[in-house]
């Protein structure tokens, strides 16, 4: 099968190209930028005038809710929502019901997704068993299996001893360990940025404390054990300024945001608005500028969706007990392009951290259309608004906080593999 | 954003927090509930207003006061009363609180009045009922109060008449309080210049400050020439975390005896929501004096409540 | 319609109302026309007649209609209403509604022995089996003209008729 994609404006960060260029595709791999190899006769032609093209979508954390919860979501509907966003390769946590921390059930996730032909599924192993927090899973054997880091999800582990155990262990192998920064005894019963709307509305508070104990816990483990450690959705001003001076010292970290926590505060909560029960939580304006400020300095590496599709029954509760998550693949790239628009950045910044960056930290062959890649290919239009509404999302979670709202950015095509999964 | 709880052109459809309600509202309500206040004492204990109208009591979490006064205000609107404790009934079957509410409604209840331990729970149930059916918030959490917030205010207004030149301390467990938070925004809105909250850090929310309030954590100092202190109930679950030490300590730091309340103004009169901890928060010397309004607003409950009822169920 | 000086209306009304002042009487003004003749009507009578104010908005039978009104004022009936001779005040008698809902809540005070009703005019249009005994004042409106009594700040009364809105 040989393509050709022509007339669009090709933006590959890793390749500084920011161009009108044509693309031609091969054998599920990337041939030409810009010039028709010799004698390529196209059995496809994509037409891309006014369109951008960039490398498929990296996502660092995006629940397809199998195995466990398929009356969530299932991986045929958030692969179908993966392409419709523009994703090709997507990282997701451990916690799913069984947790995955058995080779077996990682294999079975693995043989699933490429069934389907979609996006490249990327599970990150549970890092202690059943996510306890107690004993460390068969790293080595779940890598084997296809792991691609270890993570603790959402669930924090209390025992320091353990923590440092799972990191030194990890670190013999050299596996990455994901961990999302969270004290679990200053967070406990926490649903709220611990400031003046959690105040009027009566929410419990997540101190930002509860973020930078952790961080400095995480850091210094790291330090000690010789731990790679990708810290997941910073939220707070002051948790990025701990990882700016460490990585400023010198220490391999990398971190990301949620494109969520990019565009929204404590105050977007309004009246207790359940779809912005996140985690961690949406914080204050501050918080908001300072992690955009952590982007543009390279301290924070990449956006992720934070894809948590969560059903509607789930969220038909009082705010701190409705289910926390939101939906986010189909809104990683419009986000992206409005923190972009926003901040007054350029499309390839912006592009970085949704593709190079984030297939860096993964270590996979992504993110990026060099000649012989991958031909993992998003092709959207810019200029194409679209509102955020239940019906306009493939993904079977239709709560986020964006519900409303006009964005713009749409994908028209989707290649993995030189395969056209959406458009 | 529109206020969940008024209609397009400005009418109060739900009261469901006191925050964001016009100042004008809030003494549409206080001065219809002086209107009230004279019916108790009739031959006839009864205003037909409601007659007709169905309203639910809707008690997610136990309340024997608070149930008692909506009852007893909605029966002298002359409505029809539903009383259900759903913490011990449906909710334990699995039902969820919507369904409760639909149920409900399909029996024709125009009105819920709705307790329930989370916050923003009322919001949820006003956001889901049909147009037509109002619902008035008796406690959400740590949110919000607003039937307790008014007829603190009306209390307060009954003895001071002048608002706009009071200094008041709110004193005790505000942090858990949504009849702390309840009273800031009504005394705030109704132009009270000066509302200061009293309580040890662990007690306080964060940013506390930026609900309009002075803080102090020296009770001495705080009630300091006030003429209104509003003491909170403290409860007994706070000593049993890191909150609080003991209620000995509590009564010794925080809790209002004859000889703090000689620091505030000497005509102060002094609020609490009850029930009461006589010895940990108040002194029964203080409850029982003659500087306690404590009973006067229980009598005045009943006429804001029915103040409430009788604005929402006309709009 | 010339509209009829309030002021002299006023004095003929209390030459209808004095022969029937006894020791039982109490008057009840009807917020705020009838409450103002009241409270004039009460001064020039001179003596300790029991007297009161109503205002009938808990009774109003249009309240589903249109709600609750901005300014209710509490109604102050200080006396027994047991047995005694009511002699219930208002400015316009007009559809009988307003005097039907005061009857009622006079009712919810004790049983009266009677009640009279005395107003300064009957504009016609009554949709009850209810008129004032004693008017001082007897016309047809049109539906959609409003009469209004209105008070000087110096407490001398006047009337505005207007058109509906």
């Amino acid at each position: 099968m040989k393509i050709h994609i022509k007339n669009g404006h090709l933006i590959d960060p890793k390749n500084s190209t920011d161009a009108k260029q044509d693309v031609y595709i091969a054998a599920g791999k990337i041939v030409s930028i810009g010039k028709a190899p010799e004698g390529f006769s196209a059995n496809q032609t994509i037409d891309a005038t006014n369109l951008i093209i960039i490398p498929g979508l990296v996502d660092l954390s995006a629940r397809l809710r199998e195995p466990g919860f398929e009356h969530k979501a299932t991986l045929e509907s958030e692969m179908l929502a993966a392409a419709a966003g523009g994703v090709t390769s997507l990282a997701c946590p451990p916690d799913t019901d069984p947790v995955l921390d058995e080779p077996g059930l990682v294999e079975m996730l693995k043989h699933r997704a490429k069934q389907l032909n979609q996006a490249h599924v990327y599970p990150l192993g549970a890092l202690t068993h059943q996510l306890e927090g107690k004993e460390i899973t068969e790293m080595c054997e779940l890598n084997e299996a296809g792991c691609v880091g270890f993570s603790q999800a959402d669930i924090a582990i209390k025992d320091t001893q353990v923590l440092w155990r799972a990191m030194q262990y990890a670190a013999t192998f050299g596996f990455t360990v994901w961990l999302r920064p969270e004290e679990p005894y200053l967070s406990k019963d926490g649903v709220a940025h611990d400031g003046e709307v959690a105040a009027r509305l009566g929410l419990k508070g997540i101190p930002a404390v509860a973020e930078t104990l952790a961080i400095a816990s995480i850091l210094r483990i790291a330090l000690e054990t010789g731990a790679k450690v990708h810290l997941c959705r910073l939220s707070t001003a002051e948790g990025v300024d701990m990882v700016r001076n460490a990585k400023k010292a010198g220490q391999k970290v990398t971190c990301d945001v949620s494109a969520n926590h990019l565009h929204l505060t404590d105050f977007d909560i309004g009246y207790f608005n359940s779809n912005t029960h996140l985690k961690p939580p949406v914080r204050s304006q501050r918080d908001k500028t300072a992690l955009s400020n952590g982007l543009v300095d390279g301290t924070i590496d990449a956006i992720c969706s934070d894809h948590t599709p969560v059903d509607d029954d789930a969220k038909l509760y009082p705010f701190a007990e409705a289910e926390a998550g939101a939906t986010g693949l189909e809104l990683l790239l419009p986000l992206t392009l409005k923190w972009a628009e926003d901040n007054k950045l350029s499309l390839s910044q912006a592009v970085k951290h949704i593709t190079e960056s984030p297939a860096n930290i993964l270590g996979i062959p992504a993110g990026d259309l060099s000649i012989n890649a991958n031909a993992d290919i998003c092709v959207f239009d810019p200029k194409q608004y679209w509102k955020v509404e239940p019906k306009a999302l493939l993904s079977q979670g239709k709560n986020t906080p964006f519900l409303s709202l006009e964005l713009a950015g749409k994908v028209k095509y989707t290649f993995v593999n030189g395969h056209l999964v959406h458009g | 954003m529109q206020n969940p709880q008024l209609t397009d052109d400005g009418k109060l459809k739900h009261l469901l927090s006191i925050e964001g309600l016009p100042k004008k509202i809030l003494n549409q309500i206080l001065d219809t509930a002086e209107s009230f206040v004279g019916v108790a004492e009739r031959e006839v204990k009864k205003v037909p207003l409601l007659r007709g109208k169905t309203v639910c009591n809707l008690f997610f979490e136990n309340s024997t006061r608070t149930r008692t006064t909506f009852e007893i205000a909605a029966k002298r609107l002359s409505a029809d009363v539903i009383t259900l404790n759903v913490s011990t009934s449906s909710q334990s079957k699995g039902e969820t609180i919507l369904d409760t509410i639909d149920n409900l409604t399909a029996m024709h209840a125009d009105m819920f009045v709705v307790r329930h331990s989370q916050s923003g729970a009322a919001h949820m149930i006003a956001k889901h009922v049909a147009p037509h059916i109002h619902v008035i918030n008796a406690g959400d959490g740590r949110h919000a109060h607003p039937t307790q917030g008014l007829l603190d205010a009306f209390t307060i207004r009954r003895y001071k008449p002048d608002m706009h030149n009071l200094r008041v301390a709110i004193v005790g467990d505000v942090l858990h309080s949504r009849v702390a938070r309840s009273e800031i925004h009504a005394l705030t809105t109704l132009g009270v210049p000066e509302v200061r909250v009293i309580a040890p850090k662990t007690l306080l929310p964060q940013d506390v400050e930026k609900l309009g309030v002075h803080v102090y954590h020296d009770m001495r100092e705080g009630l300091k020439d006030v003429d209104v202190v509003m003491m909170l109930r403290l409860q007994n679950e706070r000593m049993a975390g890191a909150m609080l030490p003991s209620s000995q300590e509590y009564f010794k730091t925080y809790g209002l005896t004859q000889e703090k309340l000689a620091l505030a103004k000497p005509d102060a009169i002094v609020l609490h929501p009850g029930p009461m901890n006589r010895g940990v928060e108040i002194d029964s010397a203080v409850a029982d004096g003659t500087q306690s309004v404590i009973l006067p607003q229980v009598t005045y409950g009943i006429a804001v409540r029915m103040a409430v009822m009788s604005i929402l169920a006309g709009n | 319609m010339n509209l009829p000086d309030a002021e002299t209306l006023f004095k003929g009304l209390i030459e209808q109302i004095k022969p029937i002042i006894t020791a039982d009487t109490a008057i009840v003004g009807i917020h705020s026309g009838g409450a103002w003749l009241a409270e004039r009507l009460l001064a020039i009578l001179g003596g300790d007649i029991e007297n009161g104010i109503l205002d009938v908005s808990f009774y109003r039978d249009d309240y589903n209609q249109r709600g609750l009104h901005n300014e209710t004022k509490p109604s102050q009936i200080p006396f027994d209403v047991k047995d005694k001779h009511i002699l219930l005040i208002d400015d316009v008698f007009y559809t009988g509604r307003t005097i039907r809902a005061a009857m009622n809540e006079l009712f919810d005070y004790g049983r009266p022995a009677s009640i009279t009703l005395a107003v300064l005019v009957n504009r016609g249009g009554r949709e009850l089996p209810i008129a004032p005994q004693i008017s001082a004042f007897n016309t047809e409106l049109e539906a959609s003209k409003n009469l209004q009594l209105l008070r000087h700040p110096d407490g001398t009364f006047y009337f505005t008729l207007e058109e509906n809105k």
